[in-house]
């Protein structure tokens, strides 16, 4: 495995393997979990997420996204292993809760304001603005 | 829509007549996209290694020969004989994924791109799954390693959403 600490010491952490989990950003998928089942080739996988809604399917990588999390599973794993798999490594809640997964939602959040609720973000960031201003201002005069 | 391959199998064979009441019936297994050309192409070969026209003939049956695992990735193997500009050659190509229609397209694509041959000059003469072991090229054979990894390197962003698109980037 020369190559692969070869690559380490390149700085690449994220690797196309068999278990990785992925983020499918484009197509019919895009927004999707899955995990990489098979390699096919340079520009292809074999990917699956049971609990995100992914049939098994080719998975082109330019529209994946590399996770750092990789599951403890063999190549070509049936369905009902991987979901065990999945499970077991709780990869729902260890996604929502990295950054990653909370930009998602909070994307998702924003995306489902209503106009009211969009109103009152506004004054509340006016104020947060005026309360950081004030604060600056204070340390600014405190240095002199 | 994107060209898609599939795999028919045409049976036929020449018009019974008083003298030949029974004539063989032959099978033709092509990529085509579709039925019509499938039995063009069945036409094509017989008229070539049979004395049996279109006209005499009658085609008995065309079936579609869907793939049997496509969840399972596999190294396909195929034999080609194409017509060059100097003259004609045989070829053994490897291809590795999932279907054989997905595999023959892109022998296709490679034999227009590497040997600029049209798609009217290659004809596949036999397709085979191959074992790991017995893989010949190197292209398919870097894959058949258990611990598999690599980077994706040099990633060049894209826009998922059209509203997101420009031509132009900074």
């Amino acid at each position: 495995n020369i190559e692969k600490t070869n690559l380490l010491k390149m700085g690449f952490k994220r690797f196309v393997q068999v278990g990785r989990v992925v983020y499918i950003n484009y197509g019919p998928e895009n927004g999707k979990l899955a995990v990489v089942l098979d390699i096919i080739d340079n520009n292809r996988v074999l990917v699956e997420g049971p609990t995100t809604g992914v049939e098994r399917q080719q998975m082109p990588l330019k529209r994946v996204n590399l996770t750092d999390y990789v599951l403890p599973i063999q190549r070509g794993f049936r369905t009902g292993n991987l979901t065990k798999a999945i499970n077991d490594f709780d990869l729902e809640g260890k996604f929502n809760s990295s950054s990653w997964g909370q930009r998602l939602s909070n994307r998702q959040l924003r995306a489902g304001l209503t106009d009211y609720q969009r109103f009152e973000l506004m004054l509340l960031r006016k104020q947060k603005s005026y309360l950081l201003k004030r604060a600056v201002a204070k340390a600014k005069k405190a240095a002199k | 829509p994107e060209l898609q391959y599939r795999q028919y199998q045409v049976v036929g064979r020449k018009i019974p007549t008083e003298s030949d009441p029974t004539p063989p019936m032959y099978r033709l297994k092509v990529f085509a996209q579709d039925e019509v050309f499938a039995k063009s192409r069945f036409w094509y070969y017989m008229n070539r290694l049979r004395k049996v026209k279109k006209s005499v003939g009658e085609v008995l049956r065309v079936i579609e020969i869907k793939e049997k695992s496509p969840n399972q990735v596999k190294n396909y193997g195929i034999w080609i004989r194409y017509d060059s500009r100097s003259g004609t050659h045989n070829m053994y190509k490897e291809a590795r994924g999932t279907s054989l229609n997905g595999a023959i397209k892109e022998i296709y694509e490679e034999m227009g791109s590497r040997h600029r041959a049209r798609h009217s000059v290659v004809q596949i003469v036999k397709t085979d799954i191959i074992p790991a072991a017995e893989c010949r090229r190197d292209n398919t054979t870097q894959f058949h390693d258990s611990k598999i990894a690599f980077p994706l390197k040099h990633r060049l962003p894209r826009s998922n959403k059209k509203s997101h698109k420009s031509t132009f980037k900074a």
